[in-house]
């Protein structure tokens, strides 16, 4: 192909007095806290609820079904929009939060339904004689999670959580749909305005395989520095 | 038939297919709708009234008749009447690549001619000329965007209005809170839903919006003329030869008068699938393009 390559597009002014590559550093910079930010909101959630649904209450259970099924079920982008134009209607509370925000909370949210089953899962492929040996030692309930059940469950699921670290990164890019200056709307944007729609788009491509293959490495690393010789996924 | 009568035959007939030849010389793109009997036009899914789609593959529009009407006259012209036009949907993303990969013959939508992509692509004459201005609530007594200091407005990620914007930012030392919506329609919704307080775009898009809100009373297009931008069709560059084609198709409906109907048609009449009506009559710039045809791009526009 005698496509003429034209790298130089981003040292041109985008107008406002700033070059594109500065711009698209600042990008990734939104991208970065829109993840960083729904992924811790996603971890905590996502630990409470995939335990609430392994508890013996069936309360709780079915609270962390409902929890579960709803942020599940629903495609995310549906979800962006109802937090940004149907939420704020309905509750006038949220009529003053930033976008940021009801991203994070929509991204955020959305992970935790899928965090939540991997923790769930994390914690039945335990052996119900160490719930048992907890409670005979005379462990309360949220003790024997605190100490027993979930230090081996967190362990366990680790690699789906990197997988999932990643995809929260890659699904960042719908913030673009309600105004986040990130990655995907600086390429959508800067692609219009420079015809160079190549150059940006591999350029932007390459800053979200760096992101989610740093996340990758250092999920790697947390693996191997929790790892348990001589239990499941304890490896050597 | 004799060896010498069949000679003769056969030295006519090759005479006779070399006169046509050379007087056609087929090149570029022109050759390969000949050759290949078909021409793909690449047009647009939602930019009303100049290029959308009613559903099932089906393509309409200001520009699509335009160049269905094009299209007709350069295969009469080439000899290859029954050439088949095939439609292909693009995006502001991938239209210029389509076109310079070969993928589309000849682009009929809603695209901006700039000194940029001029390095990359050809225009024809230009046909339709957008103004940026924005829509408001009727009721909001707005005049001009510098009223707008400090306030939201909202735009369309993926367009020239954004940077237009960001330039009048600049210029004048006002500053916009803007909101992107990712396409139009979510542009209006900002402005309906009063997220924003106004949306600036290109007026026929405002005018397709408002005739598409459910009370088109309750909105106006105001303020001053941001930018103005003249929009064409697009083909492969360096093929001279199909631009005289294509130019001398549109210098042909210029005079006859048969550009002024399909402007009336698309902006004021009610057109499908909602029989809205763009009620948009003929702007100074467009008249003047029709009894002066050029096809400069965007940037002697702004030096006026």
């Amino acid at each position: 192909m005698n496509y003429h390559w034209e790298w130089q597009v981003f040292l041109r002014d985008d107008g406002s007095g700033r070059t594109y590559i500065e711009w698209m550093i600042s990008a990734w910079g939104w991208t970065l806290s829109v993840a960083a930010c729904a992924w811790v909101l996603a971890l905590l959630i996502g630990s409470v609820i995939g335990t609430l649904r392994t508890v013996p209450q069936h309360g709780w259970q079915r609270v962390g079904d409902a929890w579960v099924e709803l942020f599940r079920n629903i495609p995310l982008l549906v979800q962006i929009f109802l937090w940004y134009h149907v939420v704020p209607a309905v509750f006038t509370a949220f009529k003053d939060l930033p976008a940021f925000v009801l991203v994070v909370f929509a991204l955020g949210f959305f992970t935790s339904a899928r965090i939540a089953e991997q923790v769930r899962a994390g914690i039945q492929s335990l052996p119900s004689g160490q719930r048992m040996a907890g409670q005979a030692l005379g462990l309360t309930l949220p003790q024997t999670y605190r100490h027993v059940i979930l230090p081996m469950a967190f362990r366990i699921v680790i690699p789906p959580l990197t997988s999932e670290a990643m995809n929260i990164i890659k699904n960042s890019s719908v913030a673009f749909a309600v105004s986040i200056a990130e990655m995907t709307m600086f390429a959508m944007q800067a692609q219009e305005e420079t015809s160079r729609g190549i150059e940006i788009y591999l350029a932007v491509t390459t800053l979200y395989v760096v992101s989610a293959f740093s996340v990758n490495r250092v999920m790697a690393w947390i693996e191997g520095r929790v790892r348990v010789p001589g239990t499941i996924g304890g490896g050597k | 038939m004799n060896k010498t009568s069949i000679l003769i035959a056969a030295l006519f007939a090759a005479a006779g297919f070399a006169t046509t030849a050379s007087a056609q010389e087929l090149t570029g793109t022109l050759k390969k709708i000949k050759d290949s009997g078909r021409v793909v036009m690449g047009t647009r899914d939602s930019s009303a009234p100049l290029a959308y789609t009613l559903g099932g593959g089906q393509y309409t529009g200001y520009h699509v008749e335009m160049c269905d009407r094009i299209l007709d006259t350069i295969k009469k012209q080439i000899g290859a009447p029954a050439a088949k036009t095939e439609y292909t949907l693009v995006t502001s993303q991938n239209r210029i690549p389509l076109v310079e990969n070969g993928t589309v013959d000849i682009e009929c939508g809603s695209t901006t001619n700039n000194a940029a992509r001029q390095k990359q692509v050809a225009f024809g004459l230009t046909t339709y000329v957008t103004e940026v201005r924005m829509a408001v609530r009727a009721n909001s007594g707005l005049t001009s965007i510098n009223q707008l200091n400090g306030r939201n407005l909202a735009t369309t990620t993926g367009t020239t209005s954004v940077q237009t914007l960001r330039k009048h930012e600049r210029a004048t030392g006002v500053d916009f809170k803007e909101i992107y919506g990712k396409d139009h329609a979510d542009s209006f919704l900002l402005l309906e839903s009063g997220r924003a307080d106004a949306f600036v775009m290109d007026d026929n898009i405002l005018a397709g919006n408002i005739a598409n809100a459910k009370n088109p009373k309750d909105f106006i297009i105001a303020g001053e003329v941001l930018s103005v931008e003249p929009i064409a069709v697009m083909f492969r560059k360096d093929d001279p030869a199909f631009k005289k084609a294509v130019d001398d198709a549109i210098r042909g409906m210029m005079k006859g008068g048969e550009l002024d109907k399909l402007y009336v048609k698309w902006f004021q009449s009610p057109i499908p699938p909602r029989n809205s009506n763009m009620n948009m009559p003929i702007g100074p710039t467009l008249k003047g393009l029709i009894v002066n045809p050029n096809d400069r791009p965007m940037e002697d526009y702004a030096k006026k």
